[in-house]
């Protein structure tokens, strides 16, 4: 295809990419390092019957030549980055001169936003993603060995989990295992604690949410590596049947291996999706327990005063986050790529 | 599997079929269960003392005079108004398919047709535009959408939404089309027409199975986001989604949790249906970017 025919079939998907996804993130950038402009404050002295007041208000004139002088807002550098809400450089290395031991230190860590934020995120992460492979791996193999007939209805059920909205979902396990309901019941009932909360624990609530992303991203793994198991080369197992592999030997030796690069792809998905938790914490109502890098931006857009600048360095410490998750597969790709010419 | 080799031992057989089970009943039992707790009153669903009560319905039945009340779905549909975001999802969805799919495919099958290095890079960057948790991109269209005064409507969303749906799309559609045989388009080119007739008359015909397959994921996307349609759209014009977080802050407090419960179960019921329906679409489309590589 010539370059300009190309151009002409790619401009609009590529112009709406440019717009809304790539100069966001230069805005993003941008208002990160601004702060916007203090109003000016003129005070009057207001003398009237009962004595003199001096009183403060805003002047609209001076204030709106100081927006048009600099519609950014003034400049403030990496400031926004070190204050309390995000980095926190001087509570941390206050933090780390103050205490004497390494848990500590990070339990003062835990009580600033945004590295308590970082470490439930980092946690489902890490948790969900191989719990919810090797899960999905076991019903492949337990559904792929099922008769044709029940195999589609198996299917039908355990697509819900993932296709339904993350935050309904998240609603639909959260009225299960309120304490009044039918989980929550069972569990304190297991558990002989009448007074049982999950609500009310901060470990507890993070299990749960952990059990509802497994649960929500399990049937994406499922999927994949069922249709990875149909093209598992017949000829390699029955050689190693007769070279007298077991069955356990032949999944690991020979079933496993090739599924690997469909592993390597969920795995890659899914670290991505799980990166953004928000979803299930709004669900669960868990932030007094569990927040992460998506929902502080939420909570600051959202609300009665949109702190932009705030939610925007969120933003770009999460984009920071991303790439470093990314770049190992964008590394190999490169190498691949490379290599291949 | 046919030989008899092959066949597995019963224990383990029984072990697969329980393991089957077991994950069946996570899968789909919480489903059913507000499903049928859906048509309960509060209590019953949110039971102190007994948790069959929410079998029974013994409350439900002492108030409304029988053991099933539709008063959830009354709340939510009529006093809420829940039919207005119900209506406004379907718009939004029904412009977001279609529109991403328009400009879609015609990048995607330009991707597929140009033998040159940009496209490399190109999928890269969409596949980075992919890992980015849309909620970074919103707080960098707010201030903009306010100076221009477009926040709030609907169209503002759709567009947003289209946006941050072509990565996928052009991965999909992408993959989709390098199947397509390409002495498809080049003998219809070698006949005279040029790409855009090659494409319309001899691409277009062949190319639905794969474009419905992206449109499920398309609307799957427009119909489950929360984050952008939460913060993008004002509260006259909430999609469903963000209409039950709104529900969540305003019924708990009086009470009203199964006004939540009865929309939670009608925002389901569209995507049941639509995997009953679609179930091998989505299978296949799920397991077209992993297989071929």
């Amino acid at each position: 295809m010539k370059h300009r025919t190309f151009f002409w079939f790619f401009l609009p998907t590529g112009l709406a990419m440019l717009v809304f996804i790539a100069f966001p993130i230069v805005s993003v950038l941008m208002q990160s390092v601004f702060l916007p402009h203090e109003a000016v404050l003129i005070e009057t002295e207001n003398c009237g019957p009962f004595g003199c007041k001096v009183e403060t208000a805003i002047d609209q004139e001076a204030t709106n030549k100081l927006r048009e002088a600099a519609p950014l807002g003034r400049f403030a550098g990496l400031e926004i980055y070190k204050d309390r809400g995000h980095l926190a450089f001087s509570e941390v290395g206050e933090a780390w001169r103050t205490t004497d031991s390494l848990g500590a230190f990070f339990s003062e860590l835990g009580d600033l936003p945004f590295y308590r934020a970082m470490a439930f995120t980092l946690t489902y992460t890490f948790v969900c993603t191989p719990l919810l492979i090797a899960l999905g791996f076991a019903v492949a193999v337990g559904v792929n060995s099922l008769n044709q007939r029940l195999k589609g209805l198996v299917i039908f059920f355990s697509l819900l989990p993932m296709i339904v909205t993350p935050l309904v979902g998240s609603l639909i396990l959260f009225w299960m295992i309120d304490s009044r309901g039918v989980l929550g019941n069972f569990i304190s009932y297991l558990a002989n604690d009448p007074s049982l909360s999950l609500k009310a624990s901060t470990p507890l609530m993070w299990i749960s949410l952990i059990i509802y992303g497994i649960w929500s991203s399990a049937p994406f793994a499922f999927v994949v590596f069922y249709a990875g198991l149909q093209t598992v080369p017949q000829d390699t197992l029955e050689s190693a049947q007769i070279d007298g592999a077991t069955r356990w030997q032949r999944i690991r030796y020979v079933v496993i291996p090739h599924l690997m690069p469909l592993v390597t792809f969920v795995a890659l998905i899914q670290l991505m999706d799980n990166f953004r938790v928000f979803e299930p914490i709004v669900g669960f109502n868990a932030e007094a327990h569990a927040t992460s890098l998506s929902w502080i931006i939420f909570n600051d857009l959202s609300g009665e005063t949109q702190q932009l600048s705030a939610a925007a360095t969120t933003s770009v410490l999460t984009i920071l986050g991303v790439a470093v998750l990314l770049s190992p597969v964008l590394v190999r790709t490169w190498r691949d790529f490379k290599g291949g010419h | 599997m046919s030989s008899i080799s092959q066949r597995r031992p019963l224990g383990l057989q029984i072990f697969l079929a329980a393991f089957i089970v077991i994950w069946l009943i996570c899968a789909a039992f919480p489903f059913l269960w507000t499903l049928w707790g859906s048509f309960k009153v509060e209590l019953d669903f949110f039971s102190v003392n007994d948790w069959t009560d929410a079998l029974t319905g013994d409350r439900t039945k002492a108030t409304h005079g029988s053991a099933f009340t539709a008063a959830g779905y009354k709340g939510a549909w009529i006093q809420e108004e829940f039919w207005r975001n119900v209506i406004n999802t379907f718009v939004v969805c029904l412009f977001v398919v279609t529109t991403s799919l328009t400009i879609g495919t015609l990048g995607g099958y330009a991707l597929s047709r140009s033998g040159y290095k940009y496209v490399f890079w190109l999928l890269i960057i969409a596949l980075m535009f992919r890992a980015l948790p849309q909620i970074t991109l919103v707080s960098g269209y707010l201030p903009v959408f306010f100076d221009w005064n477009i926040w709030g409507f609907l169209p503002t969303a759709i567009i947003v939404l289209v946006a941050i749906n072509q990565p996928f799309t052009l991965w999909m559609l992408h993959s989709f089309f390098e199947s397509i045989p390409k002495d498809l388009d080049e003998s219809a080119k070698v006949d005279g027409c040029t790409q855009f007739q090659a494409f319309r008359h001899v691409i277009i015909p062949v190319m639905w199975p794969g474009v419905i397959t992206t449109g499920l994921f398309s609307f799957l996307l427009a119909y489950n986001d929360f984050v952008v349609t939460a913060l993008v759209l004002q509260e006259s014009n909430r999609t469903m989604i963000p209409a039950i977080a709104a529900f969540l802050g305003t019924t708990q407090t009086e009470g009203n949790v199964m006004f939540a419960v009865a929309a939670v179960v009608s925002a389901t019921a569209p995507l049941f249906v639509m995997v009953l329906f679609f179930q091998r679409q989505i299978v296949s489309g799920l397991t077209a970017g992993a297989v071929k590589g």
